[in-house]
């Protein structure tokens, strides 16, 4: 497992002795469903994807299976979208499932709300994240609330979906993390995959679930490969990952900060702490149960994301376990996010606004206290 | 439409196509014409020999003039002309506005009537507008005695909204801005439902959620009221493309004003609607004032009707105070928008006779003169002449007609007051299909703080 060059590589579920990634998968097999969430769980099936691929996959098996379900958005038909999601789907399905639409997003947005109440499940796709700005009057004044305004009568069922976080070198506007602005609009869900197995498996939940669900994806993950479920294998969307069991310390990440802790994580173990990782996945709501059973455990908490410091999610995820979990931490809770600034183009201007392998190394000496290596 | 569809997909397969068969035909009239060239043209050529070299040939200007530029968007004829259209060059004529009754109420030979108003649904659309009209006037006032909030009168606009109602099915799904109570009305909503609504009591199928005629009916197909303006128009476009999918013989109908279709979503809209062929009617009700600004604050082209060619779209005015004209104008609107899986756009012309809502007083910024023209051509008032004209109504049957709406209002009125309001736990619920942990916990602090202050919460609030 050459754990210092998985910059990009996903987490790898060996065959060996249970790795905690292993671990949480098959313990995920085998947890009990609980009443209030729905996950179909069968024995998994395994093979290598590229995480474009086990979303197109997740999404083709999805489109094959209900045919409301369908996908709207600039370039997504016969371009077969800007990342391939859906590439070549388009002669499988048609024009009229896979629908190329004008540039408004506020528009096709609107449109995504009004098919959904229609019977329909539409996937809407933003080209970038960032772009969904223009969309917000329809996703936090329709979207999220219709259900509840028309009692009821009405619902979304839809997922919102592209890929945001900082790439490399886009510039400011195509650099957006949207998780911190969306997470206090009312009625909709928020959803960060991380891995090719989770992207695919949390993909077809959000298509099943009734909710609106925004399912945020980064442009730099498109590539990273990992093993994949089969077709009936779907993914708690309230449930977070366990992605390295510990002791010392937990370390909260989402999205590709996953990857930025496991570097730091790396050079950790050889450092002789032994941190806990917890990937959030659902991030709104919070998966509780999750966070606080692992606080409890290892009495430290360290927050770990690429959206800016204030609002962010992590701000909020500070707040609800200082609130709820007070008595049960050593330390306050450290919030490792991106600088307040738009984000530059120059390489080493990106790479200071963003959290770097580094600083979580510096944030567990803080928090843990130094160590000499074993 | 599946045909439509699949000329799309070949054209996109190889967009540049017409572009390239066009140089292709260019280019071997180039070649035919080298053979015959003239010397001034060879002069042009620096190289010796003239008929040997294909590039210095294609250099040289061209016997066959280029008449066409085809681009990835079609091809569009070219001119050595310069002239600019529109805005203050060459102004265009404004659209006509289609009538069949003139402002007193008399029918107009030889209008357009392909599509007859028979006696039944006739007499229907005008017990509607009185019924409209009586709910307006009385719900105006227990707004103003404090019975409930908010409260939106639709005066002057009734023959809009009934007309275009009674030329829909009740499978096409409805989309309105917020002054379309007659739609819903016509469509079955009781004037008790609308009661219900406006108190937000246990009865709404909003479960008071909602503030007052933010009407939403699933089972009459008519979406509920989203304040933002012009957001409903894209739900419109989405609803017809669900439609489209699931070949059903419907449409979308979305109703705006004039002063909502100056929003972004408006544009968005239309130009959807239009390039992906979706089934929509577009009714705009220009009712001449957005508040306190008038329709020339509000565009410079020609209104809303005017655009819809700037689209692709079929496009018709049409006199909103003439119930009959616009339940004709809707009536092949929606026939068109079926049958060829098209969009369509009706500017029904009209005015607001009555405030913006009742958080505004109108006698602020309007002439009364322009007001007391206005009454004088009420749409109710035309309608029930040429009602009358036909023999299916009488003054009788009207004056027992309004003294029974107005028994049903305030009965109704009474007893929605008097029904019990949604509980408290009823806050939290269908924020989402299951309440999740946060919400749950947020809803058990709300009750435990109504426990130990009772008087936080109204008597007449149940909690659970």
């Amino acid at each position: 497992m050459a754990a210092a060059s998985c910059t990009l590589r996903s987490t790898p579920l060996p065959a060996a002795v249970g790795s905690p990634a292993a671990r949480s998968l098959l313990a995920a097999s085998t947890r009990p469903v609980r009443a209030n969430q729905r996950c179909l769980v069968v024995k998994a099936q395994k093979r290598e994807l590229m995480m474009w691929e086990a979303l197109r996959e997740g999404l083709d098996e999805e489109m094959e299976r209900d045919p409301t379900v369908c996908l709207m958005g600039e370039d997504v038909g016969h371009y077969g979208g800007s990342y391939k999601v859906s590439h070549g789907l388009y002669k499988k399905y048609g024009d009229m499932r896979l629908l190329d639409t004008p540039i408004c997003e506020n528009g096709f947005m609107g449109m995504g709300v009004g098919a959904a109440m229609t019977g329909l499940r539409p996937i809407v796709e933003g080209m970038n994240m960032g772009f969904l700005l223009l969309a917000f009057n329809q996703i936090s004044n329709n979207c999220g609330m219709l259900h509840y305004t028309s009692g009821g009568q009405f619902k979304v069922p839809m997922v919102i979906r592209g890929p945001g976080g900082v790439g490399r070198q886009l510039g400011a506007e195509h650099s957006q993390r949207l998780e911190s602005y969306f997470q206090s609009i009312p009625g909709v869900q928020l959803v960060a995959c991380s891995t090719a197995a989770n992207s695919k498996a949390l993909l077809k939940s959000a298509i099943r679930s009734d909710n609106p669900i925004i399912f945020f994806e980064h442009v730099l993950l498109y590539n990273v490969k990992g093993e994949v479920h089969g077709p009936d294998y779907c993914q708690c969307l309230e449930r977070a990952e366990l992605v390295r069991e510990g002791t010392d310390v937990t370390i909260f990440c989402y999205s590709r900060m996953r990857y930025v802790v496991m570097q730091a994580v790396a050079e950790l173990e050889k450092q002789g702490y032994n941190p806990e990782v917890v990937d959030l996945i659902s991030l709104k709501p919070f998966d509780m149960e999750t966070i606080s059973k692992s606080i409890k455990k290892t009495r430290k908490a360290i927050i770990v994301e690429e959206c800016m410091k204030t609002g962010g999610i992590g701000a909020s995820l500070s707040a609800v376990i200082h609130e709820s979990l007070f008595n049960e931490l050593d330390h306050e809770v450290l919030r490792l996010s991106s600088q307040d600034v738009p984000t530059s183009y120059a390489y080493e201007l990106e790479a200071a606004t963003i959290v770097q392998p580094e600083k979580v190394v510096a944030a567990v000496h803080k928090v843990c206290g130094v160590r000499v290596a074993a | 439409m599946l045909a439509a569809w699949r000329t799309v997909a070949q054209r996109r397969q190889c967009p540049r196509a017409p572009a390239l068969l066009a140089a292709a035909r260019h280019l071997a009239s180039q070649t035919a014409a080298a053979s015959t060239q003239s010397a001034s043209v060879a002069a042009e050529v620096p190289s010796s020999s003239s008929g040997s070299e294909p590039s210095a040939r294609l250099l040289s200007s061209s016997q066959q003039p280029e008449e066409r530029m085809d681009f990835p968007g079609g091809s569009v004829p070219f001119t050595a002309a310069m002239s600019f259209l529109g805005g203050t060059f060459s102004p265009r004529a404004p659209l006509p506005c289609y009538r069949t009754i003139d402002s007193a109420g008399l029918a107009i030979a030889d209008a357009d009537i392909p599509h007859e108003l028979d006696q039944e649904t006739a007499v229907k659309m005008y017990k509607t507008m009185v019924t409209l009209q009586t709910v307006d006037v009385i719900f105006y006032e227990a707004q103003r005695q404090g019975r409930f909030s908010f409260y939106m009168t639709s005066s002057g606009e009734e023959a809009t909204a009934i007309g275009s109602a009674a030329a829909l099915t009740n499978d096409d799904v409805i989309f309105s801005q917020y002054r379309e109570q007659g739609v819903i009305m016509y469509r079955g909503f009781s004037v008790q439902d609308m009661a219900h609504q406006c108190f937000g009591n246990i009865h709404e199928q909003g479960k008071g959620r909602q503030m007052p005629i933010h009407y939403g009916s699933k089972a009459l197909n008519f979406h509920t009221i989203s304040s933002t303006l012009a957001t409903q128009l894209p739900h419109a476009v989405g609803a017809a493309y669900a439609l489209k999918l699931q070949k059903r013989n419907a449409c979308a109908v979305a109703y705006f004003g004039e002063g909502a279709a100056s929003e972004g979503d408006f544009h968005a809209a239309l130009n959807f609607a239009a390039t992906l062929k979706a089934p929509v009617v577009f009714i705009c009700r220009n009712n001449g004032w957005a508040i306190s600004t008038p329709a020339t604050d509000q565009y410079r082209g020609d209104g809303i009707a005017g655009r819809g060619p700037g689209y692709g779209m079929a496009s018709l005015r049409v006199d909103g105070g003439d119930a009959r004209a616009v339940y004709n104008a809707t009536a092949a609107a929606r026939k068109i928008a079926v049958e060829q899986q098209v969009p369509v756009l009706v500017e029904a012309m009209s005015y607001r006779s009555g405030h913006h809502s009742t958080s505004d007083d109108s006698s602020r910024y309007r002439a009364a003169e322009e007001m007391r023209q206005w009454r004088a051509r009420d749409p109710v008032a035309r309608f029930q002449r040429w009602l009358v004209d036909q023999g299916w109504w009488s003054d009788a049957q009207d004056t027992s007609a309004r003294q029974e709406a107005r028994r049903d209002v305030i009965k109704a009125l009474e007893t929605a007051q008097k029904a019990p309001k949604p509980p408290l736990s009823a806050m939290f619920e269908d924020v989402y299909a299951r309440m999740p942990w946060h919400l749950e916990k947020q809803q058990a602090e709300v009750f435990a703080h109504v426990r130990t202050h009772p008087d936080a919460c109204p008597a007449d609030i149940p909690v659970k």
